[in-house]
């Protein structure tokens, strides 16, 4: 369970965050949609502690990231995986060894041992057998694959993901939800990702949040987000003119 | 200001560098593979530098020396005077300002950019320890064996080209040599090098670390790091002659 209690962001003199509350419970799929600039990203930041807030604090099973210290930091980052948009792969080791990394710096065991929950994460995403490939030689649903395997690889008990399909066809989009919400569920990991992308909102979203100009204007699930009278959600949602006549359509 | 503010930032990555490592053997590894990155991939234009910088002194001191009644063993003397005392440690760590600063400060600064910095922050991992520390290391194990190799091969150099081009015998010019040689002269040359090395590896370091953008900033990074590299590297130059000899 993940907490957010009246968090805030200023950067000079633009208020990007406002006071927003919100919790995020395990094995199901939290989304916080918005649009470009509405603050998903410095939320994202701010919840995996790589940007402090200047209002409010966050608590991870009750424990209060802001009064952590270095250690104990550490510590929880261990239990924290994260998908970025462009993957983040490091690009110098083999897909093999973007996941050993993080095994061989926090879990060494006998290499075969690593090597087997290499092998289990990358199947679990669909990459069996592509250990050996740089993340130069892969497409970019694929590199987003790997950044989820290694996301997984540690058995993280929080998994975010920002814009996890951007810059995918609809059909690796859809591949990429699923794969999310499969492990989500399976593991009973808290998953928050942000997007606003509607087609995932619409798949697999369990719990979302809508942030407009910095603050949480909307919260609700996928059956509550295509009836709601908030403006700014509907501008969103329905940015499409069919969307548009769709739902037009659908009222009358 | 901003001078505060830049000085404050890089003495907190040095502190930072200096934290426990989350596995001591990763480390080590790393730090293995950046003393072959910096250490072998140097080797080969430290060594060019250095047979031209070697030649050309010992060229251009013959010329200097038209009165008849100075020894050409002056040569000798003075090319090994000058490779322990300015050319070695100096230029050599010029040179590496533009080869290793300029790769440091663009790797991190890719790093930075492409997110690679922040999913090893994520995963748990100090990226400044992990990241800039086994580079400083292997700066300030590897630049000083560099400046070795400079040195001698410029004072190598020198005799060669003196023998080839008739101006003195290697006779004259190791007896030259051998008549001015002080060991405390090689010592202000490490201690040279070993400053330059540290002002090499951290503000390179530095500099990529806290790029924010993308490609031109990168670039924009890179230049800045080899800029200051130089100006830190001749001002430590003067400052260390006036301190220590």
């Amino acid at each position: 369970m993940i907490q957010l209690q009246g968090i805030g962001k200023r950067f000079g003199e633009q208020q990007v965050l406002q006071d927003i509350h919100a919790s995020f419970g395990p094995g199901q799929i939290n989304m916080v949609i918005g649009a470009s600039g509405s603050g998903k990203s410095v939320l994202m930041k701010i919840m995996v502690g790589l940007v402090i807030p200047d209002q409010g604090d966050l608590f991870y099973e009750n424990a209060s990231l802001g009064t952590m210290d270095r250690s104990e930091k550490q510590i929880l980052r261990q239990n924290i995986g994260m998908l970025f948009q462009n993957a983040a792969l490091f690009d110098s080791l083999s897909v093999e060894d973007n996941l050993l990394f993080p095994l061989r710096m926090f879990k060494p065991a006998p290499r075969a041992q690593m090597l087997e929950r290499v092998a289990y994460c990358l199947e679990k995403v669909g990459l069996a057998g592509k250990g050996p490939l740089f993340p130069s030689e892969l497409s970019g649903g694929m590199k987003k694959r790997v950044g989820i395997a290694r996301a997984i690889v540690l058995e993280p008990r929080y998994l975010f993901c920002d814009e996890p399909n951007s810059g995918l066809d609809p059909k690796t989009s859809l591949r990429i939800d699923h794969l999310i919400r499969d492990l989500t569920q399976e593991f009973n990991i808290t998953t928050v990702v942000n997007t606003h992308d509607m087609n995932s909102v619409l798949e697999c979203a369990d719990h979302i949040i809508f942030l407009h100009k910095g603050r949480k204007t909307w919260e609700g699930d996928r059956q509550q987000i295509l009836k709601s009278d908030n403006e700014d959600l509907n501008e969103l949602v329905y940015a499409t003119r069919h969307l548009q006549q769709f739902r037009d359509k659908a009222s009358l | 200001m901003k001078f505060f503010f830049h000085f404050g930032r890089y003495l907190l990555m040095l502190r930072q560098m200096l934290s426990k490592p989350e596995n001591g053997r990763m480390y080590w590894e790393e730090t293995v593979r950046q003393m072959a990155s910096i250490g072998l991939g140097s080797v080969g234009i430290v060594a060019f530098v250095a047979v031209f910088m070697g030649g050309v002194s010992a060229v251009q001191t013959v010329y200097q020396l038209v009165a008849p009644y100075i020894s050409l063993t002056v040569v000798g003397s003075i090319v090994t005077n000058s490779s322990i005392l300015e050319l070695g440690p100096s230029v050599t760590s010029l040179v590496l300002a533009g080869k290793i600063g300029s790769n440091i400060a663009s790797e991190l600064g890719y790093m930075r950019s492409s997110e690679q910095i922040d999913a090893l922050e994520i995963m748990g991992v100090n990226p400044v320890a992990y990241l800039v520390g086994p580079k400083v290391l292997a700066c300030l194990t590897m630049i000083p064996l560099l400046v070795v190799v400079s040195i001698s091969t410029a004072i190598a150099g020198g005799m060669v080209i003196c023998q080839l081009t008739g101006l003195i015998t290697y006779d004259q010019f190791i007896e030259g040599a051998r008549s001015s040689f002080l060991a405390y002269d090689v010592f202000f040359a490490m201690c040279k090098a070993f400053t330059f090395a540290f002002f090499i590896s951290s503000v390179s370091a530095y500099h990529g670390y806290h790029v924010q953008g993308g490609a031109l900033e990168v670039g924009r990074a890179s230049t800045k790091a080899v800029v200051y590299c130089c100006i830190l590297i001749l001002s430590g130059d003067y400052i260390l002659a006036e301190l220590l000899l």
